[in-house]
């Protein structure tokens, strides 16, 4: 069955087949046709809201309509950061009166008149409705900016409209967050990791590499200070290691002058030596090809199956953005991967579709938005899930609770990985109360 | 400035009123919009979710789909899902860009059922207003056409009109309304709409008199009496004293058959220090039980749109403002304040602070604080302000 949903009815109830495909049957990148869209409660995947929070003493304002407001506004005050959240709301008057440049330009300055402090830093989100009716934004943010000279000002996006047209608003969001680093002299020993919402581990081997080569690692969530964040201005080079972050590399290799390393975070024992090369060549140093640090994941995926064993495994999009290759890696290291939840597939995933496809023929592809993925029949059996949309459709007290691969890389990124599964195997977990927590990792007041 | 907020939150818009209202009915409801509505209602809005069986989606419009006017794709996504989950009904709720697109809500609703055969509601709500209009909407147009014209009225028995969890959230607060009229010998027909099912309220015809606990069920009030000549009480049994009021006030309107507002004999004095802030119907019923069990009456700052249909709920002393700069004017010389704690930022430090965790304003944040209205104690919550 592709994509495709049948009801049958018995007496009064109602028995669904949900859509769901073999990866030997299934269609790249979309194996599900799009329809009405599901919500499932998982919610720890960063938001732009959170992201843009990354920015050190930066005050967020949001230019939209009530209802895109909710969700910005209560993320916020979760995080306890209502101090550095702002709204201005859009009305059915101002549609008609085709007055959006001035309710922002007077919205965002009144906010900043009456806030106790002026922030270094304003991140200003227009919304849809801004794109529909051609605001002209670059009048609004010049207007701002010599309006307080003090402030730097940045255009950020929270137009899901646009999500299917050009970059999406993910995309953008990790862009900007790097857009109000000002030119600056740069440091031949210092480089950026860009475009994460999490640290990298300090035993990655990203990170090992560029400290045994002498460089300073900068990364924004590290920063503490505004002054602290200018500071990556001064990078000779940055890395992206998700896909979301290619365009802000390439952004600040234009802007900057920055070289731009994309990286990308992998399963694949080569790509992972041929991204550790190119950091160590950009660097002038060498690199040993790793075989310590690949044993060293090869010994622990091994303690990991022998206390696992034959356990169904679970995996979704949200816990890595290469969750085919993710799912590639653990078959071929004797686990059984069951099922991936995606509702797509990363064009850089092709390789391990490819694999799967003819090692793993029977592994199956489950949907998370499609409107039948609400009938899922949740629970019934023993399982190990890798993420929370998994953890939610096969209601397992079993899990890694990590989104967007956590701070992993590399060969030790496997190595902890298979610790984390190890330790959710033999733990349970509160999934319905850690997988409805917004932002993983963030501040929460929940 | 108007509509520029500092620390402010935001009440729950129109569209997830819609979809709070019918969440338990049985019918499928659809944003039409791109993406963030749904996990914003469901994560916010929406304590039923992770437990509950529901089946609100949303469109997933993009931007082409907009700008080429291509209804049919929501027509047709509609009409799939339909026929793969069966809903009693479907409705559709719409966002900020249909609206500025022009797309006609009600005649994709129309062209659904036509289509499927499926009952199905466009409600041209666009994410600009507040959850009280769609979901009054959205009551309103359940008892206009779902319910059965050929009830006969039965006497002792009651409607409760107005339920959700974005007022009430899912304490406890409308099941011991419930009780309260079972003890009071009444027997509730059904709960619009929380705890009944849609066959329940096809019956609302059978009600002798229709309570109104808030404002998202006034409009379906004036559709029942229309319908089936039902009249209606206002007000939410708050407290001991005020819910003897309002019992009162149901016996007399069985009786008379005279609407009534089970508050009208509280008005609010015009100046004063003492306020509530929130939902109209709710916070005129607290304050009638201040009065009642304190001797004190509170005004009523109320943030929400005065619709055509709640003429009349608020007093002239109190007063409608939603801006953050009005509302901390008016609290400027405040002596106590119950409001959602997401309030408290915007008023006087020195101000005695009840707090009243309204789900339509924080959300989850406060959720498990919300009190169950109708065992409040205000005796104590006032001396222990005092």
């Amino acid at each position: 069955m592709r994509g495709d949903v049948m009801l049958r009815r018995v007496g009064e109830e109602a028995i669904y087949d949900i859509p769901h495909v073999s990866i030997g049957e299934a269609a790249f990148p979309a194996p599900f046709r799009p329809g009405l869209e599901y919500s499932a409660p998982a919610r720890g995947v960063w938001t732009i809201v959170h992201v843009g929070m990354l920015v050190p003493e930066a005050h967020e304002i949001f230019v939209c309509a009530a209802g895109c407001l909710r969700g910005v506004v209560l993320s916020a005050a979760e995080m306890n950061l209502t101090g550095r959240f702002s709204t201005v709301a859009i009305e059915e008057h101002n549609v008609l009166d085709g007055d959006m440049e001035e309710l922002i330009i007077e919205g965002v300055t009144d906010i900043l008149n009456r806030l106790p402090k002026r922030p270094p830093a304003v991140l200003v989100y227009s919304s849809c409705i801004h794109h529909f009716m051609g605001c002209d934004l670059a009048m609004c943010y010049r207007t701002l900016h010599e309006r307080f000279p003090d402030v730097d000002f940045t255009d950020c996006y929270m137009i899901p409209t646009m999500r299917k047209s050009g970059l999406t608003p993910d995309q953008i969001m990790r862009r900007q967050l790097y857009s109000l680093l000002k030119p600056t002299d740069r440091d031949g020993k210092a480089c950026s990791v860009i475009g994460n919402c999490f640290s990298l581990d300090e035993s990655s081997d990203m990170v090992r590499l560029i400290r045994r080569a002498g460089f300073r690692l900068q990364q924004i969530t590290e920063c503490k200070s505004y002054a602290e964040y200018q500071k990556m201005a001064e990078s000779s080079f940055c890395i992206s290691t998700q896909s979301t972050a290619r365009a802000a590399g390439d952004a600040l290799e234009k802007r900057l002058g920055q070289k731009h390393l994309y990286l990308p975070l992998s399963y694949d024992a080569q790509e992972i030596r041929r991204c550790m090369s190119a950091l160590a060549l950009q660097m002038g140093v060498s690199y040993d090809g790793g075989a310590r640090e690949e044993a060293e994941a090869e010994r622990m995926l091994g303690e990991a199956l022998r206390v696992i064993g034959d356990t169904p495994i679970a995996v979704d999009y949200t816990f890595t953005p290469r969750p085919l290759g993710l799912a590639d890696l653990l078959i071929r290291h004797g686990f059984r991967v069951q099922t991936v939840f995606a509702d797509s597939f990363s064009a850089e995933e092709r390789e391990a579709y490819a694999h799967l496809k003819s090692e793993a023929p029977e592994l199956e592809i489950y949907p998370t938005v499609h409107a039948a993925m609400r009938k899922y029949p949740r629970g019934g059996k023993k399982l190990l899930a890798l993420g929370q949309k998994a953890a939610y459709f096969t209601d397992t007290d079993r899990f890694v609770n990590m989104v967007e691969g956590g701070g992993h890389y590399g060969f030790d990124g496997i190595k902890n990985l298979a610790g984390s599964m190890i330790e959710a195997f033999r733990e349970k977990k509160d999934t319905a109360r850690l997988i409805q927590i917004k932002g993983l990792g963030c501040e929460s007041c929940l | 400035m108007r509509q520029a907020r500092c620390v402010l939150s935001t009440y729950s818009a129109d569209v997830f009123g819609v979809c709070s209202a019918l969440y338990e009915l049985g019918g499928m409801l659809v944003m039409h919009d791109a993406s963030g509505c749904n996990s914003t209602y469901s994560t916010h809005d929406e304590p039923r979710w992770f437990g509950g069986d529901s089946m609100v989606f949303i469109s997933g419009l993009t931007e082409i789909d907009a700008i080429m006017g291509n209804d049919s794709r929501v027509v047709n996504d509609m009409l799939q899902a339909i026929e793969q989950l069966h809903p009693a009904f479907a409705a559709l709720a719409g966002t900020p860009i249909p609206m500025l697109t022009g797309c006609d809500l009600t005649s994709v609703a129309a062209e659904v059922e036509r289509v499927s055969g499926t009952p199905c509601f466009g409600f041209n709500t666009n994410g600009m207003r507040s959850y009280l209009c769609g979901a009054s909407e959205a009551f309103a147009a359940l008892a206009e056409r779902m319910t059965d014209e050929r009830a006969v009225k039965r006497r002792g028995t009651v409607n409760v009109l107005g339920a959700t969890p974005l007022d009430f959230s899912v304490n406890g607060s409308v099941e011991s309304a419930a009780e309260i009229l079972g003890g009071d010998g009444w027997e509730v027909i059904g709960t619009w709409a929380m705890g009944s099912t849609l066959g329940q309220l096809r019956r609302a015809g059978e009600a002798e008199v229709n309570l109104v606990i808030s404002g998202a069920g006034m409009k379906t009030a004036q559709v029942l009496r229309r319908r089936f000549g039902t009249p209606w009480v206002v007000g939410m049994p708050v407290g001991t004293a005020f819910t003897g009021q309002v019992l009162r006030a149901l016996r007399d309107t069985a009786r008379d058959g005279q609407d009534r507002m089970a508050f009208a004999d509280y008005e609010a004095p015009t100046a004063g220090g003492f306020f509530i802030i929130g939902e109209s119907v709710i916070s005129r019923s607290l304050a009638a039980a201040f009065r009642l069990e304190c001797g004190v009456t509170p005004r009523v700052i109320c943030p929400l749109e005065r619709l055509p249909e709640l003429e009349g709920v608020l007093s002239p002393g109190d007063v409608s403002a939603s801006e953050e700069d009005e509302i901390q004017r008016l609290c400027a010389d405040a002596g106590i304040v119950a409001a959602d704690p997401l309030y408290r930022p915007v008023l006087p430090q020195r101000c005695q602070f009840i707090s009243l965790p309204h789900e339509a304003f924080s959300g989850r944040l406060a959720r498990k604080d919300i009190p169950d209205l109708t065992k409040m104690d205000l005796k104590k919550i006032y001396g222990g302000i005092l």
